[in-house]
């Protein structure tokens, strides 16, 4: 337990926190990748995704997607990632070419949890509110953004809140390969056997996690108005 | 090893092998040969820990999930906290284990076993769900008591379901054991973490590719399990 009382005091030391290789500068770094990784992803993912849903095609694709991405450790990607010749420089980017590897992994596995929710929300949409749509003379793409889109919503929030919980974990993993971010506290840890320091760091990686799924619930909540009972949600895979 | 190659090599007596530092292959079946043994105790220690994961996960996860479905109130808190639990990161959850049980391979059962744990309750209460009411009002009309009715006839029915969340929970931990690396328990994944710091591509890959190989022969595994468990669904499916 003596490491517990060295965590706490690594914690309340207010000189490991600033500074640019301080706990709030990692905590910064982290917080910008799995935004932006997750932004990306969106923007990949999610018109793809809807459209496929919208016309009902390559459902097969859209649901196993998932699956082939639970199989894979993100450790493993992100390994290959950094010791391959490519993408680019050394240099590339802020955080060099583990920051870009990291940036890459985080994205692709972000994409199995929007893809597939985004997919089956569109999909279950009941087949007599499509027809009552159509029947009305909406067009289909009238149909897809005034009825498909908005009965989508909750469900495509579920995936990307799960997306996000996600992107968290894989951007901690990424200090396994010497990646930005507050992982690097674990692992330096770790490495050293200041076990208190990793531990300390751990406290705050699994803080930040619980407050973003917090955020990402009542975000979800206030979306979705009622309970959605139609399909299975995609479930995450822990990273 | 490395270092007898190199210096052959210098001597011009031998070509150097593809695992050399020199050519650094990421295939190389010489590496797969002359390392076989560590490729083996890696796969059996990766295997050892996801399954003994699995099954703690199995055995707590059935019980709790009976505690939830009898009293309602408990499976909002029940769920809540193995959901909470399921948001730390891996390499986060290891760490905060490290003062109760050191940096042993229980660590990292003990934490893939948390987050198999609570794919596994919500798989058993959405298999028990999904028997439908007629069902198990028949079975209690024919005079089964709870405890049989459970067995013989809820369980049975809540298969599909159910082996669809252990083979989510088999495979996810499949991929997660490799995080143990960090305590030096990671299986497949102890391999990789020396391939990405010494830059040695071929056992890079090799243990990567073993690593989803392991994930996918173990899901397969599960669904040959089911089809057996549970044959009369075969004819309603196709």
């Amino acid at each position: 337990m003596k490491v517990l009382q060295q965590a706490w005091a690594y914690l309340t030391d207010g000189s490991h926190w600033s500074g640019t290789e301080g706990m709030g500068a990692l905590l910064g770094q982290q917080l910008l990748i799995t935004v932006t990784a997750l932004a990306l992803a969106l923007l990949v993912g999610l018109p793809v995704a809807l459209w496929l849903g919208h016309l009902g095609r390559g459902g097969f694709a859209a649901i196993n997607i998932s699956n082939i991405g639970r199989a894979i450790p993100t450790f493993a990607l992100l390994a290959l990632l950094v010791t391959a010749d490519w993408p680019g420089t050394a240099e590339f980017g802020p955080y060099g070419r583990a920051g870009l590897a990291t940036l890459l992994a985080l994205t692709a596995f972000a994409l199995p949890p929007i893809i597939t929710n985004a997919y089956v929300a569109v999909d279950e949409v009941a087949d007599d509110v499509k027809e009552s749509a159509r029947g009305m003379g909406m067009t289909a793409f009238q149909l897809f953004r005034r009825v498909e889109l908005p009965l989508a919503l909750p469900l495509v929030a579920s995936g990307i809140r799960v997306a996000l919980v996600q992107v968290w974990a894989t951007a901690t993993i990424a200090a396994l390969v010497a990646g930005p971010g507050l992982g690097r506290v674990i692992t330096d840890g770790f490495a050293n056997t200041d076990y208190g320091k990793g531990i300390a760091g751990a406290m705050v990686v699994a803080a930040v996690a619980l407050v973003l799924e917090l955020v990402a619930a009542a975000v979800q909540a206030a979306v979705s108005q009622q309970p959605d009972t139609r399909g299975r949600l995609a479930t995450g895979h822990r990273r | 090893m490395r270092v007898t190659l190199l210096a052959a090599n210098a001597l011009g007596t031998q070509e150097p092998s593809c695992y050399s530092r020199l050519v650094n292959d990421w295939i190389c079946g010489q590496y797969l040969s002359d390392r076989s043994d560590e490729l083996l105790h890696a796969t059996t220690q990766h295997l050892t820990i996801t399954l003994l994961s699995v099954a703690a996960g199995l055995v707590i996860a059935f019980p709790l999930a009976l505690v939830a479905r009898r009293w309602g109130r408990l499976e909002s808190s029940v769920l809540g906290i193995s959901t909470g639990l399921y948001t730390i990161p891996s390499l986060a959850l290891f760490p905060l284990l490290v003062p109760f049980t050191g940096l042993t391979a229980t660590t990292v059962v003990v934490g893939l076993a948390l987050y198999a744990l609570t794919v596994l309750v919500r798989a058993f209460l959405e298999g028990l769900r999904s028997v439908p009411d007629d069902v198990r009002e028949s079975a209690t009309g024919l005079g089964y008591s709870r405890a049989k009715r459970l067995l013989r006839i809820e369980l049975p029915l809540a298969l599909p379901v159910i082996m669809a969340g252990l083979r989510v929970a088999t495979v996810s931990t499949v991929a997660l054991t490799t995080v143990g690396s960090l305590v030096g328990h990671g299986g497949l994944g102890n391999l990789i973490s020396d391939g990405v710091f010494t830059n040695f591509r071929a056992e890079l890959l090799a243990a990567c590719v073993l690593c989803v190989l392991l994930a996918v022969v173990l899901d397969l595994v599960l669904v040959v399990a089911q089809r057996l468990l549970t044959p009369w669904t075969r004819t309603v499916a196709s």
